[in-house]
């Protein structure tokens, strides 16, 4: 079977799993085209982070753990683009907090200067620390009195500095820009690095950007979470109110509530779909120029390029950055989906190693795999569960209502999803490591 | 008096949980290490490994509760966890059997192992919420404090307590037993030599006649009680949650490579330095400073560097200043 055929026989497969959940209600199956296109939204958005992922370890060999870090600054990036400034934040403590900030920057990028000046030695030693010291002191002491004048105003709605106030859609660029320059300052540090210290490093600094969002409440409200985004599609209560669409409605036999759900679910999935493609055709593009071809020739053997006389460190910075772009763009995706953003909600087993399962079972280095991996993977991650009640049911045929054994393996399959990726990614990585959509 | 208040002040909230949380530390450090140097790869199942045996060392307690066995001042888990290693060697020794020789026969590259060890820590993961759900669990009896604060206030007639928890004891009194036979074993024994041997030079290892199914076998029944015991102290000294226990992976790993990745010595020291800079960059100096500075230079503010939220990017910060100023750790590991 050729490359072409096994893609459309998938992607085929995967078209007819959602016409199925959308049409029958039989087995796991919901039969409501409203969870069907849920279900979709989340798996077009699960598709452009795979291909983030794909670009940085299929074209480049390159094993970021850190794509949740990438995704909730995406997230961070909907906060700060599109919400409406906070006017009285700004003029209690906004711009201290800036000031602050401005000042620790300063002090990093200062010791940096200094130490690419002056020649090793004791003096350069002190005169690093005295800086960094000092500049912690002065950044803490005024972006501190900053964050607690914010932090004060109206707690319970507000208490943060808000954002530009600019249309929601510009925010999925701003978060690819975020992510983009996280990924620059990370890549600087510990690209040089092999790669599982690459990994254990992005890991943390994943961590580290969730625990900002966690705790920095001027800035995305923390434990509070911020609610109510604006959207890029009209909202249903508008559209049930609308006389023509209800006549429209009418004319395709739904009713208002209904047909307005289902209107505002296309819209997103219509959005993501252009996305997905406009990404899909790009990357496509870039791995047939000679960029691509570099960028595996230096992934298959790195002192031979390196010998060639290619720049790998800058390379490699340059699709560490593109491919955390890119999680970053799909990171303010998913938030404007959910219209809020909940930092407790990362959790790297879901936004990190999930996409990774994502990349390898599809095929890593396709670009087309990588899109069925994430929607094959979101599909199977939502509807493991209720396939492990199934399960759970068929186990405890027979048993008395109650019984020890069926209320424990009840219990037991609420947790089947972690198990089931697990071993999908160990049977794909042994049997099949090429993934479903082998690189060509 | 001002001065001993500060010297209790600081016993009692850093000195103290610093050096139980470095020992915890330094034992998940150990078998970190032990596998890069034996099996050369960075293993992110680890702390899924030490999560899985605390479930079953809590299961064994519970078991043993209802019996009514108990260890009388100490808890019912130490009795537990002998147990509790053999079961998470038989499993480990079972992953190796499955996945993980299977690559080693085709000497796979450092980094599908890896992927394969992601696969083993969803698979983990997976099993130990089937088996203990997802809620927090204190699993610790017996006696709780050797000095209880009040005691000891009344005894000293300072203003601040001083507080010795039971499992804070028994965390150093088992690291150290364990680190000792573990130094012994490595040292001394035919086995723990060719291990050495096998970690130097694999080829010149295997040219000497040392079977290196054996010695990977024994690795896993190593790392196995290091990983259980190191979860164990974690879980009696705090409390068990899946999602904590993966997180210690972070901090773990920056111990095993600030002290240099395959050193055991350097695992040990690696985990008092994450322990410590962790404690000291969060903890609340003001009562300190209250002490020991004249009265016209009291603080206003708390005096803490970081809030305890970030304290995972204190392991980051110093796993980052190793690996650009001293890739090979604080000790010679092995490096690139």
């Amino acid at each position: 079977m050729t490359q072409s055929m096994r893609a459309i026989l998938f992607f085929g497969f995967m078209a007819a799993l959602f016409i199925i959940e959308g049409s029958t209600n039989f087995w796991i199956f919901s039969g409501s085209w409203n969870t069907s296109l849920v279900i979709l939204n989340m798996a077009l958005v699960s598709a452009v982070m795979a291909l983030g992922v794909n670009l940085q370890w299929g074209y480049a060999g390159l094993f970021n753990t850190g794509i949740m870090g990438f995704v909730a600054l995406g997230g961070l990036a909907v906060v700060v683009t599109s919400l409406p400034p906070v006017t009285e934040s700004w003029s209690a403590g906004g711009y201290r907090i800036i000031l602050g900030l401005v000042l620790g920057a300063l002090t990093i990028a200062g010791t940096i200067l200094m130490r690419m000046k002056l020649p090793q030695g004791r003096l350069r030693g002190v005169l690093t620390l005295a800086i960094l010291i000092g500049g912690f002191f002065l950044y803490r002491a005024v972006f501190d009195s900053g964050v607690q004048a914010v932090e004060a105003i109206d707690p319970s709605v507000t208490g943060n500095i808000g954002g530009l106030g600019l249309p929601v859609l510009v925010a999925w660029p701003v978060g690819g820009l975020l992510a983009a320059g996280a990924a620059w300052i990370i890549g600087k540090t510990a690209l040089g690095l092999r790669s599982d210290y690459l990994a254990i490093a992005t890991l943390g600094i994943a961590e580290i950007i969730v625990a900002i969002l966690k705790n920095e409440e001027w800035l995305s409200r923390g434990a509070k979470n911020v609610n109510g985004l604006p959207r890029p599609v009209p909202y249903e209560v508008d559209l049930q109110q609308s006389a023509e669409f209800v006549a429209n409605a009418a004319s395709f036999g739904l009713d208002p509530v209904t047909a307005s759900t289902l209107y505002v679910k296309i819209g997103y999935a219509l959005l993501f779909t252009a996305v997905l493609v406009t990404i899909l055709v790009l990357s496509q593009l870039a791995r047939h120029s000679p960029w691509g071809r570099m960028m595996r020739a230096i992934r298959d053997n790195e002192t031979a390029a390196r010998a060639m006389g290619k720049n790998v460190t800058r390379r490699h910075l340059e699709i560490f950055i593109l491919g955390s772009a890119v999680c970053g763009f799909a990171g303010a995706m998913m938030t404007t989906l959910d219209g809020q953003l909940t930092p407790a909600s990362y959790h790297p087993l879901r936004f990190t190693f999930l996409i990774w399962v994502m990349v390898i079972v599809g095929g890593s280095g396709n670009n087309l795999g990588s899109v069925l991996g994430g929607f094959l993977i979101w599909w199977l991650w939502v509807k493991v569960e209720p396939l492990g009640q199934w399960l759970a049911q068929v186990l405890t045929y027979g048993l008395p209502e109650g019984h020890w054994i069926a209320v424990r393996i009840t219990e037991a399959a609420a947790h089947m999803r972690l198990f089931t990726m697990g071993l999908v990614l160990l049977f794909v990585l042994r049997f099949n490591p090429r993934g479903m959509l082998p690189e060509n | 008096m001002d001065f001993l208040n500060a010297v209790v002040a600081i016993t009692n909230l850093l000195i103290i949980p610093a050096t139980t949380y470095g020992a915890q530390l330094a034992l998940g450090a150990l078998g970190v290490t032990l596998i890069y140097s034996i099996l050369r790869f960075s293993n992110f199942a680890h702390g899924d490994t030490m999560a899985f045996g605390t479930v079953v060392t809590i299961g064994i307690t519970t078991l043993f509760q209802s019996w009514g066995i108990s260890l009388g001042p100490l808890p019912t888990a130490l009795l537990a966890l002998p147990f509790a290693v053999a079961i998470t060697a038989v499993l480990l020794v079972g992953t190796d059997f499955a996945i993980y020789r299977f690559y080693r026969k085709k000497r796979a590259v450092p980094i599908i192992f890896v992927m394969a060890s992601l696969g083993v820590m969803f698979v983990m993961n997976g099993l130990i919420r089937f088996m203990a759900g997802v809620k927090d669990q204190t699993f610790d009896d017996g006696t709780r404090f050797i000095i209880k604060a009040r005691d000891f206030k009344n005894w000293s007639g300072l203003d601040e307590a001083l507080a010795l928890r039971t499992t804070q004891v028994l965390t150093l009194v088992v690291a150290i037993a364990i680190v000792a036979w573990l130094f012994w074993f490595l040292n001394k024994t035919r086995t723990g030599k060719s291990m050495r041997a096998f970690s130097d030079n694999e080829d010149l290892a295997l040219l000497s006649g040392i079977n290196p199914n054996r010695v990977v076998m024994v690795t896993w029944v190593i790392v196995a009680m290091l990983a259980t015991t190191a979860g164990v102290l974690y879980g009696l000294d705090k409390a068990y949650s899946p999602y904590t226990y993966f997180q210690l992976l972070l901090p773990t790993f920056a111990a095993a490579i600030v002290g240099g990745l395959g050193n055991p010595l350097g695992a040990i020291v690696g985990g008092f330095v994450v322990s410590f800079s962790e404690v000291m960059v969060t903890y609340v100096w003001k009562k300190v400073a209250i002490y020991l500075l004249p009265e016209a230079l009291e603080p206003n503010g708390l005096l803490q560097l970081m809030s305890t939220e970030y304290k995972f990017a204190v392991s980051f910060a110093i796993l980052v200043v190793v690996l650009l100023f001293k890739p090979t750790g604080l000790f010679k590991g092995q490096s690139v």
